[in-house]
């Protein structure tokens, strides 16, 4: 396939995990903010690739990590409503809620839908009309868009009975406040196709304010290769910059398109992450302009009281503060089939994937 | 009594209602398995936990096995709901190692079920039956109100005769460090051709189950070796949950070589677009074979002779590393762990 | 939170691309690129039933070729290094 086949090359891989051994000389850690990324690095074996010097560490790239307990006790409570059809991405399902999950609710006869794209939820609300569509809108800068696009066809086409909830945040903002609370990196791994939307200026301050780098990455195993022998430079050069290196699919502009719908629809305010509490600026809210397609404001629920389990430490790993293991719960009470906290239900988030090619 | 009691309390504690997940054919499943069924329904038949219980009668042994098919869509690119039902079956069979004779059939039919879809069916299963030289014996028949029933479910039970040599094949208890893997061909064809049928995600792909009786292909493999020490066929949960099984609790561990499995082209291409790993993707005309590393080529050679093994590779082998786990090198040298998937993959964003 | 694959476009329809990758074929919406000017054989990254960016094939061709380079030059050094049992760089 291509695009795809020659970022593969088992011989190019090799040779740049060579390069990294050779040009690195003290302890390294890098942290990846991307989902996808912490996918490919496990999927293709890459740790074990590294020198031993060279640590890679998981940082609050998988939205469904982020996302809050509450958020998903909210979309539990719409989903018991009679006139409501749930339609979310897959990674949400088994998300656990204070009492409950998606997946649960739907085994107990919830009418859930898990859907590819927000159009297909728009189908959904056009063939149901007597039915408050309701659609969970994960996801960083990358997918907000496509909500917007969403938003504003609906819009358009006077679907009345269509909503978003949102829960969508904007990367730069926990990537600053990671660094102001201490954690310590050397530099990051800059999120891939967040950055085919926003561009790379977004992540001026990193350099500039902390000294430290940040390479735009792609997702295949040459990519990551390549970013991180590209850090591992910076680093040892002491010349902190942000570079692209998935230049095939990252413009320093972005997509400006996409940066305006985002305009259109959704403006900034401060957001709840898991393990960070409350970030500035960091989620995306819809307008008012558009508020009759706002979930939140719109249907109205009683939504249970918070219940966070006692002894989960989510919130310290995905801040690279501490790692799976050091978790009391891992691997015995939490575990990829009885998840307790979501670093463990989505396949990408760090104890799921310490789990699977750690132990 | 009270033991009884504390294991089912711990189960309710987990899950009240049983989820999509429990029938996925990974951990989930394999959980509900162990804590509930074969928990109540304990004996030294239930306890050898494979794909068919092998049962001593007189001087001879038999293979039995049971499956339900409630494939949706029922019809799709390679086969049926039928082909299926007679195929999984002979097919948990053959893997024990065992000649099947005799299979029953039973029918759910939704009330309005078209009468030529379920004549069409019928005919399949004649014709697999057939080909497979076994004999459809008794069957049962049951129509439930519209709605109850999602359009039609089959079970099909099987029987057959079990060499004493091959008693073992099943469990795999005679698997020796140094004993090499083979599968017969593509993985991940059925699971994606039924998800590409379905057409929820409005992805088309062009993609054929793999869905075959593999009887005579493991014949073949049995007259070329007597060392073939485990078969198990790569269903639900595919390549991925055999392997992890396998090495669960054992002194030895797997290695296998990502570079030599295939993955047909439709398969890769739709499992990119959703995220889905091919690994964990169902089969219905696969086996996983560990063989004795000099009978390992010649096992290769009798598959190759027929349709449904013309791509059957070495993929990996049994070492004495890691013992307990399978780890896959990846096809740009790298390593992970092959583990047991928790429910079903989920098509995702990230 | 970027799973995204190069597709081909083989066919537009109005803001509608037909895209394929390997031989698996969807529909995605090209109302993310509204702006950019997108033809058929052109690769596009698809996510959640979007097209958000366009490849640039250049960009492209001039990684791989780099890469490709970075490759022979060390294939040329193994062969010199079994040759003469020295290796220069």
């Amino acid at each position: 396939m291509k695009y795809i086949d020659e970022y593969r090359d088992k011989k190019i891989v090799l040779l740049l995990a060579e390069e990294i051994k050779k040009t690195i000389t003290k302890p390294i850690r890098l942290m990846e903010v991307c989902g996808g990324h912490t996918m490919s690095i496990q999927k293709y074996g890459i740790p074990y690739l590294l020198p031993e010097e060279l640590e890679l560490i998981s940082g609050p790239g998988c939205p469904v990590c982020v996302t809050s307990r509450s958020y998903v006790d909210r979309a539990v409570a719409y989903s018991r409503l009679d006139d409501v059809i749930i339609t979310t991405y897959g990674d949400l399902i088994r998300v656990p809620g204070s009492s409950s999950s998606l997946d649960k609710e739907k085994a107990k006869g919830a009418d859930i839908r898990i859907v590819y794209s927000i159009l297909d939820a728009l189908t959904i609300a056009k063939e149901n009309p007597k039915k408050k569509i309701v659609f969970l809108g994960i996801g960083f800068e990358t997918t907000a868009p496509s909500s917007a696009a969403g938003i504003i066809k609906a819009q358009m086409a006077a679907l009345s009975n269509f909503y978003l909830y949102s829960a969508h945040k904007v990367m730069p903002p926990a990537m600053e406040t990671l660094i102001d609370e201490g954690v310590l990196i050397d530099g990051y791994i800059g999120p891939g196709h967040v950055s085919t939307i926003t561009g790379s200026g977004i992540y001026q301050n990193i350099p500039k304010k902390f000294g430290l780098g940040v390479v735009i990455s792609g997702f295949e195993p040459i990519d990551l290769l390549q970013s991180i022998l590209m850090l591992v430079n910076q680093i040892e050069n002491n010349d902190q910059k942000v570079e692209i290196e998935y230049t095939r699919a990252v413009k320093p502009e972005g997509n400006i398109k996409a940066q305006e719908m985002l305009d259109e629809v959704f403006e900034y305010g401060d957001d709840w992450w898991r393990g960070f509490g409350i970030l500035k600026n960091s989620g995306l809210k819809i307008r008012e302009k558009y508020a009759m397609h706002d979930a939140e404001k719109q249907i109205i629920v009683d939504v249970e009281p918070l219940k966070e389990p006692k002894g989960c430490i989510c919130g310290e790993i995905l801040r690279g503060v501490n790692k799976p293991k050091d978790c009391k719960l891992f691997g015995t009470v939490c575990t990829p089939s009885n998840p307790v906290g979501s670093c463990m239900v989505s396949s990408e988030g760090s104890c799921a994937a310490y789990y699977l090619y750690n132990r | 009594m009270q033991l009884t009691i504390f294991i089912t309390d711990k189960m309710k504690n987990k899950f009240d209602t049983i989820l999509l997940g429990h029938g996925s054919g990974g951990k989930l499943s394999h959980d509900l398995i162990s804590e509930l069924f074969a928990h109540h329904f304990d004996n030294e038949i239930l306890r050898q936990q494979s794909d068919s219980a092998i049962i001593k009668t007189g001087n001879t042994h038999l293979a039995y096995t049971t499956d339900s098919f409630v494939v949706d869509p029922i019809f799709f690119p390679g086969g049926d709901i039928g082909k299926l039902a007679i195929a999984g079956t002979i097919n948990d069979l053959v893997v024990s190692g065992a000649t099947p004779q005799y299979l029953s059939v039973g029918f759910i039919i939704e009330e309005g079920f078209p009468f030529k879809d379920l004549e069409q069916i019928v005919i399949t299963m004649a014709k697999e039956a057939k080909k497979a030289g076994i004999k459809i014996v008794t069957g049962d028949t049951k129509v439930v109100d519209r709605g109850k029933c999602d359009k039609v479910f089959i079970n099909s039970s099987g029987i057959g005769l079990l060499d004493d040599r091959n008693i073992h094949i099943s469990s795999g208890s005679n698997i020796q460090v140094g004993d090499k893997i083979i599968i017969n061909g593509s993985i991940g064809d059925h699971g994606m051709a039924v998800m590409a049928a379905r057409n929820e995600l409005n992805i088309s792909a062009d993609i054929t189950s793999d869905c075959a009786c593999l009887n005579n292909l493991i014949q073949s493999a049995l007259e070329a070796s007597d060392q073939i020490r485990f078969m198990r066929d790569a269903t639900r949960g595919g390549l991925g949950t055999v392997i992890s099984e396998l090495v669960k609790g054992k002194k030895y561990g797997i290695h296998l070589q990502e570079d030599q499995l295939i993955v047909n082209d439709g398969v890769r291409g739709m499992c990119e677009l959703l995220g889905f790993d091919p690994i964990y993707v169902a089969n219905e005309g696969k086996v996983v074979m560990v063989v004795a590393d000099k009978d390992a080529q010649d096992v290769l050679d009798a598959l190759k002779k027929h349709e449904t093994g013309k791509n059957a590779t070495i993929i990996g082998e049994i070492t004495n590393e890691h013992s307990g786990m399978a780890w896959l090198e990846t096809m740009v040298g790298g390593k992970r762990i092959i583990e047991m998937l928790s429910g079903q993959q989920l098509p995702r964003i990230c | 939170m970027c799973l995204s694959i190069p597709a081909r476009i083989d066919k537009i329809e109005n803001d509608t691309a037909v895209c394929t990758v390997g031989t698996s074929s969807y529909n995605a919406s090209l109302e993310l690129l509204a702006h950019e000017d997108v033809s058929v054989g052109d690769y596009v990254l698809i996510h959640t039933g979007f097209a958000i960016q366009k490849l640039d094939a250049e960009e492209a061709e001039a990684s791989l070729k780099t890469f490709k380079e970075f490759k022979s030059l060390n294939e040329d050094m193994d062969i010199e290094e079994k040759e003469q049992s020295t290796r220069l760089i």
